[in-house]
């Protein structure tokens, strides 16, 4: 039941050199069992025909509302969840065909951070010994000396203090937390970071500690960013371009200022007009849509948001839209908008 | 000046703990008139929630404590009333909404039966009729098909569903005022829309007053006439929505406005976030004086010397701040 995309020779932009980057028609069906044989009674379409690109130095967001598909597929390019189907490009090199050395050895050029530093940092390592593993697992260090130099290295860039390295994750606070997060990541010089949620669990004013840190860390390392998030204020200041995400799909992707001044899919319009802005004095026109997202085991047919667009016609449960470049640089996946 | 529907006088809750005693709301000073919508912001710990609840008296004591203070309900304190005193006050007269409402459900009963039962303590009805009272309720906050969806679990309810469901609940005896406390943190920014919209309508209707809890400017600026911002236990501003993000006087309050990235200026294009430095200070041990000074950017040594009253500096905006 999965309906046609763009095929990955419409969605390359022209001018573009090689990216860093390219996903190409993912997919990621997880299966739903049931009865006393746990046969496969369904599938939720979690990410359901995904393509962008990114260029080095670039940051992307993505962005979209719970179970749209944005972390699975952040996942499934690191390959930490097995993609169904599709193709991830990494440096020219075709991340679905490595095998467990390559694709360890591709991790260390490719790292992710999360939402919950706490789940993502072992309770009973010191942040040393946490910093310290990705060195040793890649072989980046001769000594344990060489270790703490650049443990401690590791902790001045991201703002922590070097005798915090004795230190336990618990005796850290959210916002620190995130920074050691960012440590680790760091610690093997990669390229691309994958951002998932990374400051959602934080409190605006640490948050924006954090944002701050993730700017300078790229200016300083010319690191390339794929940032997930669901807060579309965040993802607007962060990003160079943006992918917004809506069922499995992506339904929009354009440079960041041209996506929030002139929206083109009826969602992304929608879901910018939703977020609350704090200034009294702006009354905007809000859009509101009616409903909830659908389940994604069984999404609408066509194009999947018709059930709520305001501009939907009949034909638009029939027909699948896919991403067409209607501006330059400017992608949407829409019958009726140009 | 009327009475307020609710005077909250320098309210101290504490928590003892095996680390010590836990100072998480502090000496509050807050109130709400009649059917305005007062917006209680700050960042986790700043003991927002633990002064909703105190309203209510839904604090577990022990561990916690009233240290001081008044809770003066249409100028009655709650603070020494009994637990059937506060059963009358409770839902009939001050509802609350819960950030997360399937912790707030039962999962065991149907929607309809759990609104039913609310229905039932005010007044005396049949269950058939307050079955029906509670499918006017669901009818009431927009639930399609409210006849069929009376008789649902909670289970069955999408996240943005069920807040409507405790919206129904809460405003079923027709509270005066309703309590919400982050209730729409858990959902997405479109469902977030649709619930604060309900809310609002909802306000009209009845004429409620709202103590809305949140962390997030943009729904404060969006749905309140007032603004009490809290930090470490202590109020530090109070002002209408309009002085709060037009002239905010409180270094916290300045610095909270400006580390929110905003939608609306992609234009002017990207200034750096200004964060604040630092972190909250532990409630165990609240420093002396300003709660704030460690993390102030214009703190003087007289901020370290003692706590600063809450002084005017404009018509219905106080401050907390030697400056």
């Amino acid at each position: 039941m999965s309906a046609p995309v763009a095929s990955p020779a419409t969605v390359t932009a022209p001018d573009a050199a090689r990216p860093l980057l390219s996903v190409r028609d993912l997919r990621k069906h997880f299966a739903i069992r049931g009865g006393i044989l746990s046969r496969v009674v369904d599938k939720v379409h979690a990410v359901d025909g995904v393509s962008f690109d990114i260029k080095a130095g670039e940051t992307l967001g993505v962005v979209g509302e719970s179970g749209c598909g944005k972390s699975t597929t952040g996942r499934c390019i690191l390959r930490l969840i097995e993609p169904s189907s599709g193709e991830v490009w990494f440096q020219g090199a075709d991340v679905m065909k490595m095998d467990h050395n390559a694709l360890q050895a591709m991790r260390r050029d490719m790292q992710i951070i999360f939402q919950d530093p706490y789940a993502s940092l072992n309770p009973r390592l010191t942040i040393g010994a946490i910093i310290g593993e990705a060195l040793i697992i890649h072989k980046l260090v001769k000594s344990r000396q060489a270790m703490e130099d650049r443990v401690v290295q590791l902790l001045e860039t991201v703002g922590l203090r070097p005798d915090h390295m004795r230190r336990f994750p618990h005796e850290f606070s959210g916002g620190q937390r995130q920074r050691i997060g960012i440590a680790r990541a760091l610690a093997v010089e990669p390229k691309l970071l994958i951002c998932d949620e990374p400051v959602s669990a934080l409190d605006v004013s640490i948050q924006a500690q954090v944002i701050n840190l993730l700017e300078d860390l790229q200016e300083e390392f010319g690191l390339t960013y794929l940032f997930i998030a669901h807060d579309l204020s965040v993802v607007e200041h962060i990003s160079t371009r943006i992918a917004v995400m809506y069922l499995g799909r992506v339904v929009e992707i354009a440079p960041a200022a041209e996506l929030y001044d002139t929206p083109i899919h009826p969602y992304s319009e929608a879901l910018l007009s939703a977020v609350p802005i704090p200034d009294p004095t702006i009354k905007r026109k809000r859009i509101m849509l009616e409903g909830d997202v659908p389940n994604p085991i069984r999404p609408p047919s066509g194009c999947h948001f018709h059930t709520r667009c305001p501009i939907a016609r009949p034909d638009c449960s029939q027909r699948s839209p896919v991403l067409e470049e209607k501006r330059p640089g400017h992608w949407a996946a829409c019958h009726y908008r140009d | 000046m009327a009475e307020p529907l609710l005077d909250i006088r320098g309210l101290k809750t504490w928590f003892k703990t095996d680390d010590g005693m836990v100072r998480a709301v502090d000496g509050v000073d807050l109130h709400i008139d009649r059917g305005e919508t007062l917006g209680v912001v700050g960042e986790s710990g700043c003991g927002k929630t633990v002064t909703a609840r105190s309203v209510l008296k839904l604090i577990d004591m022990p561990p916690g404590r009233f240290e001081a203070g008044q809770i003066l309900w249409q100028g009655r304190d709650l603070i020494p009333l009994t637990m059937d005193e506060m059963d009358k006050i409770r839902a009939k007269e001050i509802a609350i909404i819960f950030q997360e409402p399937m912790t707030s459900l039962n999962p065991v009963y149907t929607v309809g039966d759990q609104i039913a039962e609310v229905i039932a303590l005010h007044q005396k009805l049949s269950r058939k009729q307050a079955i029906a009272g509670a499918a006017e309720m669901l009818r009431l906050v927009e639930i399609p098909n409210p006849e069929r969806r009376v008789h649902d679990y909670p289970h069955q309810f999408s996240g943005g569903m069920r807040q409507r469901v405790m919206i129904a609940m809460a405003l079923s005896c027709q509270p005066k005022l309703l309590i919400a406390d982050e209730p729409t943190t858990a959902l997405d920014v479109t469902i977030q829309a649709q619930i604060l919209e309900l809310m609002q309508e909802m306000k009209e209707r009845f004429g409620m007053a709202i103590m809305l809890i949140t962390h997030a400017m943009g729904v404060v600026a969006e749905t309140c006439q007032r603004v009490t911002v809290m930090y470490a236990g202590n109020v530090v501003e109070e002002a209408s929505v309009g002085a709060l993000f037009g002239d905010p006087r409180h270094p916290y309050t300045q610095g909270l406005i400006r580390s929110i990235p905003r939608v609306d200026r992609s234009a002017e294009k990207k200034q750096r976030l200004e964060a604040i430095a630092g972190t909250v200070p532990n409630l165990l041990d609240p420093p002396p004086g300003c709660r704030f000074a460690a993390r102030c950017k214009f703190a003087m040594d007289i901020c370290t010397q003692g706590l600063p009253p809450l002084k005017e500096v404009g018509p219905g905006h106080y401050v907390r701040c030697v400056l």
